[in-house]
C-alpha cells in the first residue's frame, strides 16, 4: 500500500505491507535511526515521535495509519546547525546517561513545552511519565526540560 | 515484534464500515486508537485478516452536552477528555479516570470507544461508565440501537456489541444538583493496569440522603463488576462512616480478583473495600461543594 507522509517537513512516499509498524517504517524504509525501539510492548515511549504535533508511541502505529500526515522526529529537532534548547538543556544538566530513551523524552517534551511553556517540576514528571529511563536519570531529565524551558521563554527558540 | 499480515480497510462512512464487518464477520476488528489491538497483534494474541480502521469516518469524537446527556464520540481521545473543561467541571469521576488511563502518549490515541469495546476487565472506562449508569450507541446495517451499560460486558474481552456493530457514541445522564464522583486506582506504575480500582458517583438529595449511587470496579473479576448490594445498601441512607463503611464491605464482597504479580485475592478484597470508602468519601464531598 502507498503511504505518503511528511517528515520533519520532507515529502517521503513509500510502498509498504498494511503490517509495517510505523517505527519500523521510520527506522528502516526511511533510515532515520535517530528515533529508537526500546521495549516494543507500548511502554517505554523510546520510540515517541510527532503525529500531526501529538507525541505517540510509533511501535504502536501502523505506518498506513499515517497516511497523510506531518511527522517529526527527533532529527526535526536541530535548526540550521543549531541545537534545539532541549537538546542543549539535555547536553548541560546531563539529562543522558546511555541515551536510549533520549529521543522519546526529547519528543514528548517539545510537545508538552509548546503547550506549557512555563511548567513546574510536577508537570514535567507527568508530562514524561510515559517514558522510562532505565537509568533512572530522572531528576537530570527534569532538569534538563527546566533548562530548555528557561532558554525557550529568554527567546531561545 | 511483527504482527501477521491483515488486509486495510479505511471506510469514509459508518454505512460503508459497518458493511465491511457484515461480510467479513469473525476475521475482521475495527481499528481505532489501536492502543489495545495493536499490542496483542504483535504478540500474536489477535490475528485478525481484517482491519478496519474507522479514523477517517466523520463525526465520530467530540464531547457536549445535549439532551440531558453528556455525549462522547467513540473515537474522542482520552486526552481530549482530560482537557475537557464540561469533564473537568460537571463529571469528576470521568475526570479522574481519564488523568490515570494508560499514560499520557497512550491517551493521545487511545479512544473512549475503543476502551469499552475492547471489554477488558483491567480497563478503567468500564468502572466508571457503570457507575455513571451510561448507554452504548451501536450501529450496525440494520440501524442503531443502545445498550445500557450494565448490560454491555458479558464476558472477558466480550461484549454485547454484534461482529457487524461499531460503537458510536457513549451517552452519560447528566448529573443532577449536588452530584459528584471520583475514581481511586492503585496501579504499581504510570501505565499498568490497576491493582484495583473503584468507580463513585453518588447524588445527594434534600433530606441529606443518597438519591443515586453507582459503584463500579476495576480489574477484580472476569468483567468489569457493578457493585449493586452495595449501591443498594447506601441508596436512601444519609452517606455517614457506618453506612459508608458497610457499602465499602459489600463492594469487596462483590468482587472477584483473582491472584496475580500484583497481590492475592485477600490483598485485592480488601483493597476494594479500602478504595470504595475513600472514592464514596470523596464523591460525597464533591457533591456537597456542587449545590
Amino acid at each position: 500500500m502507498l503511504v505518503k507522509l511528511s517528515v520533519n517537513g520532507e515529502k517521503h512516499e513509500a510502498n509498504v505491507e498494511p503490517r509495517l509498524l510505523l517505527v519500523h517504517m521510520i527506522r528502516e524504509v526511511l533510515r532515520l535511526t535517530g528515533t529508537h525501539i526500546g521495549c516494543d510492548t507500548t511502554h517505554c515511549g523510546a520510540c515517541t515521535i510527532l503525529v500531526d504535533g501529538q507525541p505517540v508511541k510509533s511501535c504502536t502505529m501502523f505506518a498506513v495509519q499515517a497516511q497523510g500526515k506531518q511527522l517529526m522526529t527527533v532529527e526535526g529537532l536541530e535548526q540550521n546547525g543549531k541545537l534545539h534548547p532541549l537538546q542543549e538543556g539535555f547536553m548541560a544538566e546531563h539529562g543522558l546517561q546511555c541515551g536510549y530513551c533520549t529521543p522519546g523524552m526529547l519528543m514528548t517534551s517539545y510537545a508538552f513545552l509548546k503547550k506549557h511553556p512555563k511548567p513546574s517540576e510536577d508537570d514535567i514528571r507527568w508530562a514524561i511519565s510515559g517514558n522510562l529511563c532505565r537509568c533512572t536519570g530522572y531528576v537530570n531529565i527534569v532538569k534538563a526540560v527546566q533548562h530548555a524551558a528557561a532558554a525557550i521563554s529568554q527567546g531561545g527558540a | 515484534m511483527i504482527p501477521a499480515a491483515f488486509e486495510y480497510h479505511t471506510p469514509s462512512t459508518i454505512g460503508e464500515a459497518t458493511a465491511l464487518l457484515a461480510k467479513l464477520g469473525d476475521d475482521a476488528k475495527v481499528l481505532s486508537g489501536g492502543q489495545s489491538l495493536i499490542p496483542l497483534m504483535k504478540l500474536r494474541l489477535a490475528s485478525p485478516a481484517h482491519l478496519v480502521d474507522i479514523n477517517g469516518i466523520p463525526g465520530l469524537s467530540g464531547i457536549r452536552e445535549a439532551d440531558g446527556f453528556l455525549r462522547i464520540g467513540a473515537l474522542t481521545r482520552e486526552s481530549e477528555l482530560e482537557e475537557s473543561e464540561v469533564v473537568r467541571s460537571r463529571y469528576p469521576l470521568l475526570h479522574d479516570t481519564s488523568k490515570v488511563i494508560a499514560d499520557p502518549l497512550v491517551r493521545n490515541l487511545a479512544t473512549v470507544g475503543g476502551n469499552l469495546a475492547h471489554g477488558d476487565p483491567a480497563n478503567d472506562h468500564p468502572a466508571t461508565m457503570l457507575a455513571l449508569g451510561a448507554e452504548i450507541v451501536a450501529v450496525g446495517p440494520k440501524g442503531e440501537r443502545r445498550v445500557p451499560i450494565a448490560s454491555f460486558f458479558t464476558g472477558p474481552f466480550a461484549t454485547s456489541l454484534r461482529p457487524d456493530e461499531i460503537l458510536v457514541e457513549i451517552r452519560i445522564p447528566s448529573p443532577p444538583a449536588r452530584s459528584g464522583g471520583a475514581y481511586l486506582k492503585l496501579e504499581r506504575k504510570v501505565g499498568d493496569f490497576a491493582t484495583a480500582a473503584v468507580a463513585a458517583q453518588v447524588t445527594i438529595g434534600a433530606n441529606g440522603a443518597c438519591e443515586h449511587v453507582g459503584i463500579g470496579l476495576t480489574n477484580v473479576g472476569l468483567t468489569p463488576i457493578k457493585a449493586t448490594k452495595a449501591e443498594a445498601a447506601l441508596k436512601g441512607k444519609a452517606p455517614d462512616e457506618a453506612a459508608i463503611k458497610r457499602a465499602a464491605e459489600l463492594a469487596a464482597e462483590a468482587s472477584e480478583p483473582s491472584a496475580d504479580l500484583r497481590g492475592s485475592v485477600e490483598y485485592k478484597k480488601d483493597l476494594v473495600r479500602v478504595l470504595t470508602a475513600r472514592a464514596l468519601r470523596k464523591a460525597v464531598e464533591r457533591a456537597g461543594s456542587r449545590r
